[in-house]
């Protein structure tokens, strides 16, 4: 039974090599620089191809929800849910940060509903009491720099492995925004009137900020808690300073992440940098040339 | 005169005619009772007001109508002969949308969100733009189409909210009007088009307002809310005569 076991395992990750060999050799012939050779580099890229788009995505809704302050306590909770990881002796943290990050949201929802204090400091409140909890935890007897690599993230330290779960959730946000948005969308712009027209309010209420939850947690590994709401945030930011509709918002956004992306993974090759902070440097650059050609064009008119 | 209200049936008012009844309706929230015991009848054609001074409950009741907030208490919509319609169209114009003036939506947008399957940031054919078009127009609004929400004007807002809440016909159009934001030349322009709209469409209509010599004018019945309930309901001359809505709202004209 367990020679079996092993057999089975040893094909599955045979075919996982010969799955990721082709997007190795697709690399190489397509990218003929020497950045490009590297299988960490690879692996990066093809991270951040799937990644930084979900993020462009859901960030343009964050940011019409007024959901950033939202999304960063979930990145910083994240330390929470690793300080429960090791408390309960899980090995992958990506579990319990899951878990912890999904007992946060609907925490939030949940008291949000009961209308007691606004909005910001319920979050507030949840989310510092949770980042001091993991804190506490994490420095117990002073072992804290084992875990500082979450702050700052990895981004080159994305394996095989994880990739499948990226990709599984990318396909499982695109689903979601081609047949939920304009549900979503309506939710967003007004309750009373999202409900006239038959949408479950608060089932697309919690389905989305869980989405958020899944994305920020799935990506504090490589991109880091302290700056990946501005992952969330920026592209969307940067694309509503010269977008008119909801379709030019979506495209430009996407295009902005996509791109930052890339050319800061690539930019932090060079460098030597942490590529999930380079690649926030770039979004806030675009942020600043978008800004001022909004200021240009309305001067202009 | 609340006996009026709820024993004008709709057999009495030229037969063959919708009308939606609302008996009994109350709402709690915690231990505070917003609306107690509201009977209303409206039959389609014709545009009731609800007017009461602010907090009155004016929006609560709306709320309750569209099945938003808890509440006992019954409410049937019948179609043509005494049929029940089971699941009513209610169209709904909100006070204000909850969206920050630089988000990029434009009008367009909305429609597309409620009425068509494709996404909004997906490609929209020819038909469905011009469906969207066909809507504007009713509230003479077609020039509006790729504006963004934040550009328009507080009247202008509304009329494409009202449009918005058109399609499909709705069994009963709720709208609660804006306490402020918008001038008298918008607000006259919005009762124009909604007073129209009731014959052309047959509509029934439950309007929240604020601005009584319009109502006077365009309303075909007025509900006034007080002390939780509905305290008089008649045609405007009639509410307008009472001693108590003449006091509350200092009424000169």
């Amino acid at each position: 039974m367990y020679r079996k076991r092993v057999h089975v395992q040893e094909v599955s990750t045979c075919k996982r090599r010969v799955y990721m060999s082709g997007w190795y050799n697709l690399i190489e012939w397509l990218i003929p620089f020497e950045w490009a050779k590297y299988n960490f580099m690879k692996n990066a890229l093809l991270g951040v191809l799937l990644v930084t788009p979900m993020f462009g995505l859901v960030g343009t809704m964050v940011v019409n929800n007024k959901m950033a302050f939202f999304s960063d306590a979930l990145g910083h909770s994240a330390l929470t849910g690793i300080a429960l990881g090791v408390i309960l002796g899980i090995g992958n943290p990506i579990w319990s940060m899951l878990g912890f990050s999904i007992f946060l949201t609907l925490a939030i929802i949940k008291v949000k509903g009961a209308n007691t204090a606004s909005i910001d400091t319920i979050i507030g409140v949840f989310s510092s009491t949770a980042v001091a909890l993991g804190i506490v935890i994490l420095s117990f007897r002073g072992g804290f720099a084992k875990y500082a690599s979450y702050l700052i993230g990895d981004l080159l330290s994305i394996t095989p492995e994880d990739l499948v779960l990226v990709g599984i959730t990318f396909f499982i946000v695109i689903l979601i925004w081609i047949i939920a948005y304009n549900k979503i969308f309506l939710v967003s712009l007004n309750i009373s009137l999202a409900k006239s027209r038959g949408i479950n309010v608060h089932l697309w209420e919690y389905a989305f900020a869980l989405m958020i939850a899944f994305i920020v947690t799935l990506s504090i590994k490589w991109v880091g808690t302290l700056i990946i709401s501005s992952m969330l945030v920026l592209p969307a930011a940067a694309a509503r300073n010269i977008a008119s509709n909801t379709k030019q918002y979506t495209v430009l956004s996407v295009t902005i992440a996509l791109f930052s992306g890339i050319s800061g993974l690539i930019l932090s090759y060079f460098l030597g940098s942490a590529a999930g902070a380079t690649i926030v440097l770039i979004l806030g650059l675009i942020f600043a040339l978008t800004y001022f050609t909004k200021i240009i064009l309305s001067g202009a008119k | 005169m609340q006996e009026q209200c709820k024993t004008q049936s709709c057999s009495q008012h030229g037969c063959g005619v919708c009308c939606t009844h609302i008996s009994h309706i109350s709402v709690k929230r915690g231990n505070h009772q917003i609306l107690k015991d509201v009977n209303l009848h409206i039959h389609c054609g014709e545009l009731t007001a609800i007017i009461g001074s602010n907090g009155a409950g004016k929006s609560t009741l709306l709320k309750a109508i569209l099945g938003e907030l808890p509440h006992s208490g019954e409410i049937t919509y019948l179609e043509v002969r005494d049929q029940i319609v089971k699941r009513p169209v209610i169209g709904y114009v909100p006070q204000k949308l909850d969206f920050d003036m630089s988000a990029p939506i434009s009008v367009c947008d909305i429609f597309a969100a409620s009425l068509f399957k494709a996404p909004v940031w997906w490609k929209r054919s020819k038909a469905s733009r011009q469906r969207v078009l066909d809507n504007l127009k009713r509230v003479q609004a077609e020039h509006l189409i790729d504006r963004k929400l934040g550009v328009l004007s507080g009247g202008e807002l509304q009329r494409v909210l009202l449009a918005l809440a058109l399609d499909p016909i709705p069994n009963i159009l709720l709208l609660d009007e804006p306490v402020s934001g918008i001038d008298h030349n918008g607000l006259k322009l919005f009762y124009e088009i909604v007073a129209s709209l009731r014959q052309a469409y047959d509509l029934s209509i439950i309007l929240v307002s604020h601005d009584l010599p319009l109502v006077a004018k365009y309303a075909d019945r007025v509900a006034f809310l007080n002390h939780r309930t509905i305290e008089c309901c008649g045609t405007p001359r009639e509410v307008f005569g009472s001693q108590e809505v003449r006091k509350l709202f200092q009424m000169d004209f």
